[in-house]
């Protein structure tokens, strides 16, 4: 049999490999580009007039005062840690609690059931949860706790919690499964407990995996944006309870960009938050493939 | 004379997968139109070295191969169409993978992909190549059902139909009867005896009397390394060359 | 357990379900916000949202779905590929409003497409672009080896196997992970804040291509969090009706995709 493709065939095939391979790198684009236009928007005042020991150390952020502009981000930093910190020491407990349910206890059906339940609660966007805090949440927290406002860290926690769940469920349970059978057939054989099981051996065994679960937890509270803006309330002071009002990085941003004219120093300022927040979520996404890595490594 | 001869030429061929070594400087020649059995334990390198012929190797990844090999004379390191030199083999892997098409389409495939448009000469080919393959009168009246719904034996000589589609000179079959049931077996071996006369043969096996009724002649690997390689009746005898060889085709290991 | 997570799912739905019934009918649907935001229904945000998705997708999905096929196809165990897929996995880790100062900096001011559906839909897609490319591995994955084998053995080119015979064979699950992207996307708001969501902008009723690809528009989750934040003296069921909408339309499609692929899997060819 003689070649007889068609010539513009041929031609065609090549230019799609090129294309391909263009798409292939198109992330590495586009994670660079995302980093240089954000670096670019806030790289004027970032090397003239900016002073991170301000940024870093202050309470007081101003930024349209006329006589007295401060940038002092600590605050809004003390309300993401705040918010992050509370959610994670609901939705990592939870989330492995049910992720342990899920892969231990439950047979086929029920699991199915659960596993799709769970991916609905991940697809509620993110303004919906925002404003369940505001109509839902908001009344219960004044009526239980007989606060003066209900829009709190308490708040914006249990919100991130539940919505940051559902990965740490899912990435936890995947941690789980892959725990070899043998493990699980041999500790029972040795006459251990379910309970003993799950404790001396699949969470040892499975805890690089829930560790990733926990950090991308982290990265995904640290950037949440618009239920926060709606559940914590617009204080900007560093909390001392739970039932403070505080304000977040992701916040400040989607709070006051739209106000500050294109190119201004304050505008310029919010692009260094992005420049932060960025930077967080890029080294907690790394860590979190690297000890990925680590477990396929192994 | 000689070159014309000889269809496949391999020179100290080695093939490493990382670290792992399964290849370890094989020398051999395949003759035009003969029937040549490898036989070999497991691990010996068999397969891989049926990879290598066709580059299929190129896409395993790590795998690292150097050594000469020519096809037809020609070195397939060095050509260009290596598409061209695939259709000029056909390979028959160990499980048989009908693929998730018709019947017809599976057999037209490796045409269509070629260039071939015209419907009734795809036709004509599908019919011959099913008819070579013994499986023509079973699924005539079905073509346009899908191959995956074969049964085991019926999807191995698809396998075979579809191997023999794109007109190949050298047929190989990488132990084409590891998933098939004795009856179809004996039925494939009688298509290979029937295609022997018109094309080259290298059949891959670890049955050894399947090597001995078919094969002109029969290639020991061991462990990567070409122990003998001798006719039938040589290989069969009370004394091949190697001691090995007595040992394994006598069923004392392997 | 399995209560507590079935609990907030339920009662959300249900609770705003309640709180929405008084305003929910067709009238809602079909007609703009009215009075400052304070009565009429969601016409202009519903159509903008679906502009947005609509549009992003068709940015989106080549990119992502080749993108899917050099790294499950094409690329080798290398270096490169290792950054490739690092790169995916910390894109899809980037916050929603980094997205939106990027799609500011980059598509409204540096690229001149000014606040517009255009610049919207780009920032949206490059946000939804690692999603698509890892369902679409995972659909591409489950293609068995051998029959990428078996059409290289008999003299087909890469791209001829991946073209008859894997796209083929994993068009289902690629477009299950589509239409799971189409909830991710209506669903956004930080991204198109700033980059083409106006809060209020009043098109035709009920006519279809009431907006182009330069204007700026209303988005659905924006509007909510407008009327539920911004806007005072808001009439209690409005913001309720909006979520619902929002909610409702972003389970549906979710809950599709699931049918559609337990479907699947029930019927496999091989």
């Amino acid at each position: 049999m003689h070649k007889q493709r068609r010539r513009w065939e041929v031609i065609a095939e090549a230019a799609m490999e090129v294309l391909i391979r263009l798409c292939g790198v198109s992330a590495i684009l586009f994670i660079l580009s995302i980093f240089f236009f954000v670096f670019r928007e806030g790289a004027g005042f970032l090397f003239g007039g900016f002073d991170p020991r301000e940024f870093f150390g202050s309470i007081e952020w101003y930024p349209t005062s006329k006589t007295n502009v401060r940038y002092g981000a600590l605050a809004l930093i003390a309300g993401t840690a705040s918010v992050s910190l509370l959610a994670m020491s609901i939705a990592v407990p939870f989330g492995i609690g049910a992720a342990i349910f899920i892969s231990e206890f439950c047979g086929g059906r029920l699991r199915e059931i659960l596993k799709i339940i769970i991916e609905l609660l991940a697809a509620i966007p993110s303004v919906v949860w925002g404003f369940i805090g505001l109509t839902v949440m908001n009344p219960i927290i004044m009526r239980l706790f007989d606060a003066p406002i209900g829009l709190n860290v308490l708040n914006g926690g249990i919100i991130v919690a539940l919505m940051s769940s559902p990965i740490i469920v899912s990435i936890s349970e995947d941690a789980l499964k892959a725990v070899p059978d043998t493990y699980r057939e041999a500790a029972l054989a040795l006459g251990a407990t379910k309970w003993q099981l799950i404790y001396r051996v699949l969470l040892p065994a499975a805890k690089n995996g829930l560790l990733a679960a926990g950090l991308l937890g982290v990265g995904r509270a640290v950037g949440e944006t618009m239920a926060v803006l709606m559940a914590t309330g617009h204080s900007i002071n560093i909390p001392h309870s739970v039932m403070d009002s505080v304000r977040t990085l992701t916040a400040t941003i989607a709070a006051e960009l739209g106000e500050a004219p294109v190119h201004s120093e304050h505008y310029q300022v919010l692009f260094i938050i992005g420049i932060l927040l960025f930077s967080i979520t890029f080294v907690i996404n790394l860590t979190a493939d690297l000890v990925v890595r680590g477990i396929r490594g192994r | 004379m000689v070159k014309t001869d000889v269809m496949i030429e391999i020179k100290d061929l080695h093939v490493r997968y990382g670290r792992r070594e399964v290849l370890r400087g094989v020398t051999l020649d395949v003759y035009r139109n003969e029937v040549l059995g490898i036989i070999g334990p497991s691990q010996s390198g068999k397969t891989t070295l049926l990879k290598v012929i066709n580059r299929t190797i190129d896409s395993v990844p790590g795998a690292v191969v150097s050594g000469t090999v020519k096809v037809d004379g020609e070195d397939i390191r060095q050509i260009k169409d290596v598409y061209a030199l695939r259709r000029k083999i056909g390979m028959v892997a160990p499980l048989p993978v009908g693929l998730p098409m018709t019947i017809f389409d599976n057999v037209a495939f490796a045409p269509r992909m070629a260039g071939i448009r015209d419907r009734r000469q795809l036709e004509k080919r599908v019919e011959s190549c099913l008819r070579q393959a013994a499986l023509w009168d079973e699924v005539k009246d079905r073509l346009d059902t899908l191959g995956t719904k074969l049964s085991g034996g019926q999807q191995q000589r698809l396998t075979i139909a579809r191997a023999l589609s794109h007109d190949p000179e050298i047929l190989c079959l990488d132990e084409f009867s590891i998933a098939i049931d004795p009856v179809t077996t004996m039925r494939i071996e009688d298509v290979l005896k029937e295609l022997r006369s018109r094309m080259t043969i290298i059949l891959v096996t670890n049955l050894v009397q399947q090597a001995r009724r078919l094969a002109d002649r029969i290639a020991f690997l061991f462990n990567g390394q070409l122990e003998e390689i001798g006719s039938t009746e040589v290989i069969f005898s009370d004394s091949p060359r190697s001691r090995k060889t007595y040992e394994y085709v006598n069923g004392v290991f392997g | 357990m399995t209560l507590l997570l079935v609990a907030p799912l339920v009662l959300i739905v249900g609770y705003i379900f309640y709180q929405a019934l008084p305003i929910l009918s067709l009238d809602f649907i079909f007609t703009n916000p009215k009075d400052g935001m304070r009565s009429g229904g969601i016409w202009s945000p519903l159509l903008g949202t679906c502009y947005l998705v609509l549009l992003s997708l068709a940015i989106s999905t080549p990119i992502g779905v080749l993108a899917a096929v050099f790294l499950n196809e094409y690329a080798k165990d290398n270096w490169f590929t290792r950054m490739v897929n690092l790169a995916v996995v910390n894109l899809a880790g980037v916050p929603s409003i980094v997205h939106a100062l990027f799609g500011l900096g980059a598509f409204v001011l540096f690229a001149g497409l000014g606040k517009s559906i255009l610049a919207a839909s780009l920032t949206l897609a490059i946000m939804t672009l690692p999603v698509i490319i890892a369902s679409t591995k995972q659909a591409l994955a489950a293609v068995p080896m051998a029959f990428r084998e078996a059409c290289w053995n008999v003299g087909a080119t890469r791209w001829q196997t991946i073209r008859h015979v894997v796209l083929p064979n994993s068009i289902n699950g690629i477009l299950t992970g589509l239409i799971l992207e189409v909830a991710h996307a209506a669903g956004e708001t930080a991204p198109i804040m700033f980059t083409g969501a106006v809060f209020y902008k009043a098109i035709q009723e009920g006519d279809l291509f009431a907006y182009g690809p330069f204007d700026q528009c209303m988005a659905l989750s924006m509007h909510l969090f407008t009327i539920s934040t911004q806007v005072p003296g808001v009439p209690h069921a409005l913001p309720f009706g909006t979520a619902i909408v929002l909610l409702g339309t972003v389970l549906m499609v979710n809950a599709l995709s699931i049918i559609v692929r337990t479907r699947l899997r029930a019927r496999k060819k091989w």
